[in-house]
């Protein structure tokens, strides 16, 4: 009896896991972005003089981070990704920022003080609007190979879900 | 135990368990919009001395009073990103700036000082959750040391996006 107690405990043990990875992988994608998928194109500025555009990243999965210097969970994110550039940028990965901030002064040391490892640029609202309107922060993208936005997450968001979506398009899981 | 009944009772553990995990999980992960924003959020914001929770006014309530006290409106002020406001304000508020910055703060200085101290006053943000926006508590501590004694700050829980725009209440775009 005891053994058999033993057993439906680890078969709930294993259902609890398995549905706890079910979740994670059903519910981190947020609300689409675009109806038809396609992250907006733009090219901007970036904070090292350089032009930063979305299509010459085509062929490589991108997180788009829109975020700001004041922005608290920003500020937490940031490095990880930072961890994120590193780890998978051999296998065709990049980050993007775009900072929200009002004036690119405190971006530009914010940006030499955490060290980012990744182009950043500022941005404005109508770029914002292209991408479904940046209402608070953050709010980041997962854009595929093809250019299209497979997740949107608007608010802090557990950094493991970034990293489960990114691996499974790079196809490392 | 009979193996038919045992496969059944693992069927149905395995069900009810992944349904308890993913019933939990969403519950924990779901959208902002979800969260209360009255009283309840109200009575948690209340940890925060610098804005005092009898100052503090839900969106739902801004809203209904701007539909109902048309010729008393409060003066809506926007203390926080221009980028913010440029994408989706409240109609007939003003942008400020920031009220992180002292360029944001003299604006609303310019702003309010030819004003009576007991004019109705309502600033907002929503740049970012209550607990994280850097703009609210230095704006309402600026009018406050003004003398101002009729401001309002206006509780956003998340974000404008999520508290305001799609809660379906007025909104307006532009400069």
């Amino acid at each position: 009896m005891n053994g058999k107690r033993l057993a439906i405990l680890l078969i709930v043990l294993a259902c609890l896991a398995g549905g706890y990875y079910l979740n994670r992988r059903w519910t981190p994608k947020g609300r689409p972005a675009g109806s038809a998928g396609a992250a907006p194109e733009f090219t901007l500025t970036d904070l090292e003089g350089r032009k930063l555009s979305l299509a010459d990243y085509k062929g490589k999965v991108v997180l788009l981070d829109f975020w700001a210097t004041w922005c608290g969970p920003c500020r937490t994110e940031i490095p990880h990704f930072v961890e994120m550039q590193n780890k998978y940028s051999t296998d065709g990965f990049q980050v993007i920022g775009i900072s929200m901030d009002d004036d690119a002064k405190p971006v530009r040391d914010f940006y030499k003080q955490y060290k980012l490892n990744y182009p950043v640029a500022v941005g404005d609202d109508k770029l914002a609007e292209r991408y479904g309107g940046v209402l608070g922060l953050p709010v980041n993208f997962i854009i595929d190979r093809e250019g299209r936005i497979y997740a949107r997450h608007l608010g802090a968001t557990d950094v493991s879900i970034f990293d489960s979506e990114v691996k499974e398009l790079l196809g490392k899981n | 135990m009979n193996p038919s009944h045992g496969y059944r009772l693992f069927l149905a553990v395995c069900l009810a368990a992944s349904a308890l995990v993913s019933a939990a999980t969403a519950q924990t992960s779901a959208s902002p919009a979800g969260r209360a924003s009255g009283a309840f959020s109200i009575q948690a914001a209340s940890s925060d001395d610098a804005i005092p929770p009898t100052q503090l006014i839900t969106p739902e309530e801004l809203s209904k009073s701007l539909r109902s006290a048309k010729t008393h409106e409060p003066l809506l002020l926007q203390v926080g990103p221009h980028s913010l406001y440029a994408q989706a304000h409240i109609p007939g508020s003003e942008y400020m700036g920031a009220g992180s910055s002292e360029a944001g703060r003299e604006q609303l200085r310019q702003r309010v000082k030819a004003l009576p101290h007991n004019t109705p006053i309502v600033i907002y943000c929503g740049c970012c959750p209550w607990g994280h926006c850097p703009n609210m508590r230095p704006a309402f501590q600026e009018l406050k040391a003004l003398g101002f004694t009729n401001v309002k700050a206006l509780y956003i829980a998340d974000n404008f996006g999520t508290d305001w725009v799609d809660k379906g209440y007025p909104v307006a775009k532009g400069e």
